[in-house]
């Protein structure tokens, strides 16, 4: 426990706004597009290693979890009928405007390739936007922590190094997951071991996370969030557990897999919620400031 | 683009009156904040937000007084300061702001477009001071303007205008960080040691704020940031560990597939 | 003063940033303590004792600026044998009759004045008509408030003793009288320690002076008490003693309440007020011209012309018809028949002899002290005009009223006819505030009122109009018949011209013309004006009022900014600001001065003194008026051109400042065996019960107050809601340490309780109002803001802190003591309907 830090503030009030994203919304997004681009590279990957019936699946929740994200994205604007204002402009300090340009480009893509796998139309262009995809991906399933980490939220902002690698490992959980799930047991070993290593750089970065942020690293362990972050490990942990020992056993596959999407998600709340947390009581802000001062 | 113009908040000379307050609102149409007694202090509208651009803090220090000391009379002080956007040199607002409803004025101030907010609240948490805030009703972001309608009509800000005491001070950012100089080096000199200045300086984490404070105490006594930096500066950094997570995504799922075949083939 | 007047507190400001030093004297620390080098906590209602310590500090070490004092002050005059102070009589002075509770003043006179009679008086020499009757009429009617730009008549030259040692002049008497109050004094009833004491008078004499000047700012944390005026009169005499008046950063500054409080009483809706401060004729007092202007005011000095001053008021009302011959029409004027003040017309209410009521921009059903009587008597009328912005608790006392949440009062059981008026905004017409500097600003109309709001002017204008058509022949109508009543119209709704109005009142000589000084009114007829002070300010037919020179481009005193009354003199009594043979008393302080070569007074502003007499000017023997004053006379409304320290008559609780506890107050009077104020009004009736003194069923002291947020009984601040967000609810201010005894929380509910009625309000804890030690124990104050009501078009709402208070007044201005008075304090909310009378009942009777 870091020991009850001294400091002045005024009426206990907070300095910082709390972020506006709501439940469900914020979290699901962070999930869908963690979901779509891992999906995606695993199709890529599916593509050129012939597990056709996992390339399928791959595409398609690449392509779902791109849009439903989307879609969320939308809802969760003050005011979604200005969303296009999103593409108005291309503005790099954003991660937001980046963001926008990463995922419409993700879902069209996705779209296009998902949509020509299942209607067979123009193959050529399908297997091209997958492999594009092999590019946005990633980068998809990454960002996000750009997004949240480039704000002045303490848990946020203090945790841009290990932030992507837990949401690049919930995304490999979670697409893989889906991949276990979604796809005939038998061609479905490479979603397992895909499973299996974001459930391990889920839980790694999360420890290395809260230890490495001290103070600011409590939101992730008290309250509200900390029981999520906990549930998101024992999740997660369990779900990789089972996932490397699940082999074709039915049960064990969709134990797992609903395990690893369930720790994905609740990775995804708990970071929200500590964020809120780290917002709402003053001591993240000012103990972190002075200390900085003080050095 | 015009001078630099900014505000020096002389929170020594502010009385509390909220003038500034009203007139903002009154200037700006703003809806109230609702009506609850707070009990703190004078304060019953909390702190900056979508609605209140300019806040007024009231913070009592007084030390309980023995009563039978007579020869006590007492060190209290009431420290009153009116808070306001600080238009940032470096505005992690306006950094951070997808759609460009943000923007910087010929004044070298900043200001959300309110046609072209999207409401996605993400300067809202940007921030570092908690300003800016998305009114719940219309989904839109909103702050002060440093009243850019007024200054294109080559008048002062409402709430400027409205400080009886001069405690709000208006004009060219040059000229108010010298005013500010010496008023911080004549309360010094009268014995108030602990005047400071909060937000002057160019080299602080923002770059200097457009407007700036003269504080009796610690910057989080007035619920102010004691050392505040523009989310953006670590942003090259986020992006390089973002980057290496991407190129850890893309790798993990090879490795997970050239590993697989063989379990493919077993 | 930031809370109540920030806009003029930024002259404070900048004279602390000019090296000045604040001190704050208030029983809470307040806004302006925030921003005063020293606030100084005291008990409310013990001002005196503060006061009186200054100055006793002042003459036991001869700190007094002897020059001044000696040349302009009073301090030399020799009184009556017969006077007797509170010294000798144990808090009272010579001449109180217990009978009728007040004073018979002529045991206060300048010696030999008594042996005169009004027959039988040496020209230039004059009785003052409170004398004649033993001061019975006087103070029943608020005489002293008559008193606004000048003193009583006294005589004009009295014997003195220049050496100040005669037993009996005015110094000998002060040192005497102040004595005992001590720093001691101060500590054990005012709870300022002695080194605070201490501090503060250094500090005060160390600023006076030639050189330097202290200024004291005071508004109604000092009036509103039932020793209010004593209150005052102490500061006066501090400020004479000091040399503080007439000179630039002196004075004793009132700031006045409500915007243009000060036009109304220039120009005064004061009952007992003609305006410029005429008395208003007494039935009993004055059977006619001669015999109101032989009784009111004295031959010497400027208000020796108080006939060219009056008679040119009637020949404005009543114009041509009012001649040499029918007195000017004099007997059209009405006339008092006693008090017929606020709260005495309230019992009027009660009583059913009053049966008619407007009330036009005031709320009294949320504003007076014991709204329950307030209401009692609204109730009781046959018809009530209420003129309001806003549909306020007065006109809607009989459907939402707190007496029916408790069964007092039935809505059907209540035959009052209310109307309700909607009445223009300040911004919706145009015309002058006179603003606490007695400075006139015209003001232009920023646009039309809504619907059927009218302005004041034309509801009075109209209305006198309607009423005029039904006039009849009858000798009983001929006033009103007679009353000029033709100012031109404006606009679609008909608008009287306020300008019209304004140069009415400034005057115009026989030719028509406006008239540009009061000196030129003439007391024949041949002049008419409708306010002798206002006189000039449309002068050379300009609206001197709407002058917006800016400072900047202006002398320091910007004589052309506005206009201020009287002549546009911005300090009165300047002439004192000289020394007696007219130089600067300082170069640092060089403002009005006697130019020997031009022969002339000059300076900065416009000198307060006839503009040719030479400093060494003696008054020939018989001479009056003005004449009658010498070249060294600068208080030249005054009948001897003297500052007061003492003063032999005009009020009505005694010629010195005494140490009364209020009216009701948690300790006893250590200094006299005269608890309270002799001579305070009391109604001693059924619906203003009153706490007993010292009783420990009501052991804190209770002061109530105005926030920045809000105005007054809060029918312009609840409804906006800017301004109540500021400030949403009714709270009570307590220190942490009452808050322990009594158990309250911070955020929590309290209910305070007096013998009028119990009341709740939110609990604000606060290190800001702190417990005092006085005469060795613990007393707890409580504050109290008086803005809420339970409706009044209000966004939010709150229990009226005036229900509290009682009915209790000072004697001589009839203003309640609504800042001292005591009370119980219990944690949560209060009980409803008849249990909250059942808890009443508790408390009145122990
Ligand atoms: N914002 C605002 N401004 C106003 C008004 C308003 O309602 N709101 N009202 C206007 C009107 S009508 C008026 S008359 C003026 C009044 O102006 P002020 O006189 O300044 O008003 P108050 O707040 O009633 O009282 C002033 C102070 O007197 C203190 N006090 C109480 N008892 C005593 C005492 O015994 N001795 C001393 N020394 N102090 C005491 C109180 O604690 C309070 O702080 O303000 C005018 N200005
Ligand atoms: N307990 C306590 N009681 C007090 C005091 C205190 O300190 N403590 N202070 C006292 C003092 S100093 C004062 S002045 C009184 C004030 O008490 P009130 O005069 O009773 O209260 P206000 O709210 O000022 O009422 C003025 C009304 O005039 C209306 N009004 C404004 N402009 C116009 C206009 O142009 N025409 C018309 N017809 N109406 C208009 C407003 O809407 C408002 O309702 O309160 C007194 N009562
Ligand atoms: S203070 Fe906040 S809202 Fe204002 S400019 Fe800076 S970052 Fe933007
Ligand atoms: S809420 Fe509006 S102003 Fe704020 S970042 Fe989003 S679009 Fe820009
Ligand atoms: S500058 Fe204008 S918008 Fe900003 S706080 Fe002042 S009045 Fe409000
Ligand atoms: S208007 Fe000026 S003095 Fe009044 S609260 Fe605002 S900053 Fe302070
Ligand atoms: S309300 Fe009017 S009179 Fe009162 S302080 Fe403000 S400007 Fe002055
Ligand atoms: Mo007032």
């Amino acid at each position: 426990m870091v020991p009850e830090a001294e400091f002045q503030s005024y009426y206990g009030r907070p300095v910082l706004k709390p972020p506006v994203w709501k439940e469900p919304y914020g979290p699901a997004y962070l999930y869908l597009g963690g979901l779509s681009g891992v999906s995606s590279v695993m199709a890529v990957m599916a593509e050129f290693t012939g597990h056709d019936r996992l390339a399928r699946t791959a595409r398609v929740a690449a392509a779902i979890g791109a849009a439903a994200g989307a879609g969320l994205l939308v809802a969760e604007l003050g005011r979604p009928a200005r969303f296009l204002n999103m593409l108005r402009v291309f503005k790099p300090t954003s991660p937001m405007s980046m963001g926008s340009w990463i995922l419409a480009a993700q879902g069209a893509l996705s779209g296009v390739a998902a949509s020509t796998e299942l209607t067979g139309i123009l193959p050529a262009v399908g297997d091209a936007a997958v492999l594009a995809t092999g590019l946005t991906g990633p980068l998809t399933a990454t960002y996000t922590a750009v997004l949240l980490a480039d704000t002045a939220v303490p848990a946020w902002h203090e945790a841009y190094r290990e932030l992507p690698f837990l949401f690049a490992g919930s995304a490999l959980a979670s697409a893989g997951a889906v991949g276990m799930l979604a796809t005939p047991r038998a061609q479905a070993g490479p979603a397992r071991v895909v499973a299996v290593m974001g459930a391990v750089v889920e839980s790694v970065a999360g420890v290395v996370m809260e230890r490495r942020l001290g103070l600011v690293g409590e939101p992730y362990r008290l309250g509200k969030a900390g029981g999520r972050m906990r549930a998101a490990r024992v999740l997660t942990a369990g779900g990789g557990l089972l996932a490397s020992i699940a082999g074709r056993s039915r049960t064990l596959t969709a134990l797992s897999g609903l395990a690893l999407t369930a720790g994905a998600l609740c990775t995804r709340f708990g970071v929200l919620e500590a964020g809120r947390t780290s917002t709402a009581d003053p001591k993240y802000t000012i103990v972190p400031q002075r200390q900085r001062q003080a050095v | 683009m015009a001078e630099r113009m900014g505000f020096f908040t002389d929170t020594s000379v502010c009385i509390g009156c909220k003038a500034c307050q009203v007139a903002c609102k009154e200037w700006n149409l703003l809806p109230d904040d609702g009506f609850v007694f707070e009990a703190n202090s004078y304060d019953n509208t909390g702190a900056l937000g979508a609605n209140t651009w300019r806040h007024v803090a009231f913070i009592e220090q007084s030390r309980p007084v023995p009563v039978d000391d007579s020869a006590d009379d007492g060190v209290e002080r009431w420290l009153m300061s009116s808070d306001v956007c600080k238009h940032c040199t470096h505005a992690a607002c306006l950094d951070v702001c997808p759609t460009g409803a943000l923007f910087r004025t010929e004044f070298g101030t900043v200001v959300i477009q309110e046609d072209i907010c999207n409401g996605c609240g993400y300067c809202v948490s940007a921030c570092p001071y908690g300003v800016i805030e998305r009114r719940e009703d219309d989904g839109r972001a909103w702050k002060c303007t440093m009243c850019y309608d007024r200054q294109r009509g080559g008048l002062e800000p409402a709430c400027a205008k409205a400080c009886p005491t001069d405690s709000i001070q208006f004009g060219p950012l040059d000229e108010l960080r010298e005013r500010a100089e010496e008023r911080v080096e004549r309360l010094h000199a009268d014995g108030q040691a602990e005047a400071r200045l909060y937000g002057e300086s160019p080299d602080d984490g923002v770059g200097g704020a457009g407007a700036f404070f003269l504080l009796l105490d610690e910057p989080e006594v007035y619920g102010l940031p004691p050392d505040p930096v523009v989310t953006t500066r670590d942003l090259p950094a986020m992006w390089r560990w973002a980057g290496a997570a991407a190129l850890s995504v893309a790798g993990a799922v090879a490795v997970a597939f050239a590993s697989s075949r063989k379990g493919a083939r077993r | 003063m930031a809370e109540c007047h920030p806009v003029g507190f930024q002259w404070v400001v900048e004279a602390k940033a000019r090296g000045a030093k604040v001190f704050h004297v208030d029983p809470r620390f307040t806004r302006t303590s925030a921003l005063a080098d020293r606030h100084l906590p005291i008990r409310a209602g013990s001002d005196i004792v503060l006061l009186g310590a200054l100055i006793n500090h002042v003459l036991a070490n001869e700190l007094d600026f002897r020059e001044y004092v000696l040349a302009y002050t009073n301090a030399a005059v020799i009184v009556s044998a017969d006077f007797r102070d509170t010294e000798d009589l144990d808090g009272l002075f010579s001449g109180f009759d217990p009978e009728t509770g007040s004073y018979d003043p002529r045991s206060w006179a300048y010696e030999g004045m008594d042996e005169e009679t009004p027959s039988a008086r040496a020209p230039g020499a004059q009785t003052p008509g409170e004398h004649l009757e033993g001061g019975r009429h006087h103070a029943a009617a608020a005489g002293a408030d008559t008193y606004g730009s000048g003193g009583a008549a006294a005589h004009p030259t009295p014997a003195t003793d220049p050496t100040l040692s005669h037993p009996r002049c005015v110094y000998q008497i002060l040192r005497r009288h102040f004595a005992r109050y001590t720093p001691e004094l101060v500590e054990q009833l005012c709870g300022i320690s002695r080194a605070a004491f201490a501090e503060l008078a250094e500090a005060i004499t160390a600023n006076s002076g030639r050189e330097r000047t202290t200024a004291w700012v005071y508004s109604v944390g000092w009036t509103q008490h039932t020793v209010g005026a004593q209150y005052i009169r102490t500061a006066s005499i501090l400020q004479l003693l000091l040399g503080n008046m007439g000179r630039p950063g002196g004075g004793i500054m009132a700031l006045r309440g409500h915007a243009s409080i000060q036009g109304s009483t220039d120009i005064p809706t004061l009952f007992s007020l003609l305006p410029g401060y005429l008395s208003m004729p007494h039935a009993h007092r004055h059977e006619g011209l001669d015999d109101y202007l032989a009784r009111e005011g004295g031959d010497v000095g400027f208000w020796g012309h108080r006939r060219a001053y009056l008679v040119s008021l009637l020949k404005a009302w009543w114009g041509d018809a009012a001649t040499e011959e029918n007195d000017f029409c004099f007997d059209h004027l009405p006339r008092l028949t006693g008090d017929h003040g606020h709260y005495t017309t309230v019992m009027g209410q009660i009583d059913g002899t009053v049966k008619g009521y407007f009330v036009a921009g005031e709320n009294p059903a949320v504003g007076s002290s014991g709204g329950r009587a307030q209401r009692l008597g609204l109730a009781n009328l046959d018809w009530l005009v209420v003129r309001d912005l806003t549909l306020v608790e007065t006109a809607t006392f009989w459907k939402d009223g707190p007496e029916l949440e408790t069964g007092e009062m039935r809505t059907e059981d209540i035959a009052t006819e209310v109307f309700f008026l909607p009445a223009a905004s300040h911004v919706e017409k145009e015309g002058t505030f006179t603003n606490t500097q007695r400075l006139l600003q015209w003001r232009e109309k920023a646009l039309d009122p809504p619907g059927d709001c009218r302005s004041d002017l034309w509801f009075y204008y109209h209305l006198g109009k309607l009423v005029r058509r039904r006039l009849t022949d009858d000798e009983i109508d001929r006033p009103l018949r007679e009353l000029t009543w033709d100012y031109p119209e404006e606009g679609a709704h008909r608008d009287p011209s306020a300008s019209a109005v304004l140069r009415e009142i400034n005057g115009v000589g026989p030719d028509g013309r406006a008239l540009s000084a009061y000196t030129q009114l003439k007391p024949d007829g041949s002049t008419r004006c409708g306010c002798w002070i206002y006189c000039g300010v449309y002068a050379d037919e300009v609206n001197q009022a709407a002058r917006r020179r800016p400072g900047r481009e202006q002398s320091p005193v910007a004589p052309e900014w506005g206009w201020a009354w009287p002549a546009n003199r911005r300090i009165l009594y300047n002439r004192a600001s000289a020394d007696p043979e007219g130089r600067p008393w300082s170069e640092r302080k060089a403002y009005v001065w006697w130019d020997a070569e031009r022969g002339r007074w000059t300076g900065q502003d416009v000198p307060d003194f006839e503009p040719n007499k030479p400093p060494d000017y003696v008054p020939p023997e018989g001479a009056r008026a003005e004449d009658a004053l010498a070249g060294t006379d600068p208080f030249i409304m005054q009948s001897d051109g003297k500052g007061w320290l003492y003063v032999p008559t005009g009020l009505a609780d005694g010629p010195l400042p005494a140490h009364y506890e209020p009216h009701e107050s948690p300790v006893g009077n250590p200094l006299y065996a005269q608890q309270a104020n002799p001579a305070r009004k009391v109604y001693p009736r059924p619906e203003s019960p009153y706490n007993p003194p010292e009783s420990p069923r009501f052991p804190y002291v209770l002061t109530t107050y105005r926030l920045t947020e809000h105005h007054t009984a809060g029918g312009m601040s609840r409804p906006l809601a800017y301004l109540a967000e500021l400030q949403p609810e009714l709270f009570c201010e307590v220190s942490p340490q009452l808050a322990a005894e009594v158990g309250l929380d911070n955020g929590g509910w309290a209910t305070i309780v007096t013998s009028r009625t119990v009341i709740e309000a939110r609990v604000l804890v606060t290190g800001r109002v702190r417990p005092l030690r006085i005469q060795g124990r613990v007393i707890h104050q409580i504050g109290l803001p008086y803005h809420w009501g339970w409706g009044g078009g209000g966004l939010v709402t709150g229990d009226v802190a005036n229900d509290l208070l009682p009915l209790v007044l000072d004697p001589n201005v009839y203003i309640q003591e609504s800042k001292a008075v005591t009370c119980d304090v219990r944690p949560g909310r209060r009980p409803r309907g008849q249990a909250m009378l059942d808890l009443l009942e508790v408390y009145r009777h122990g």
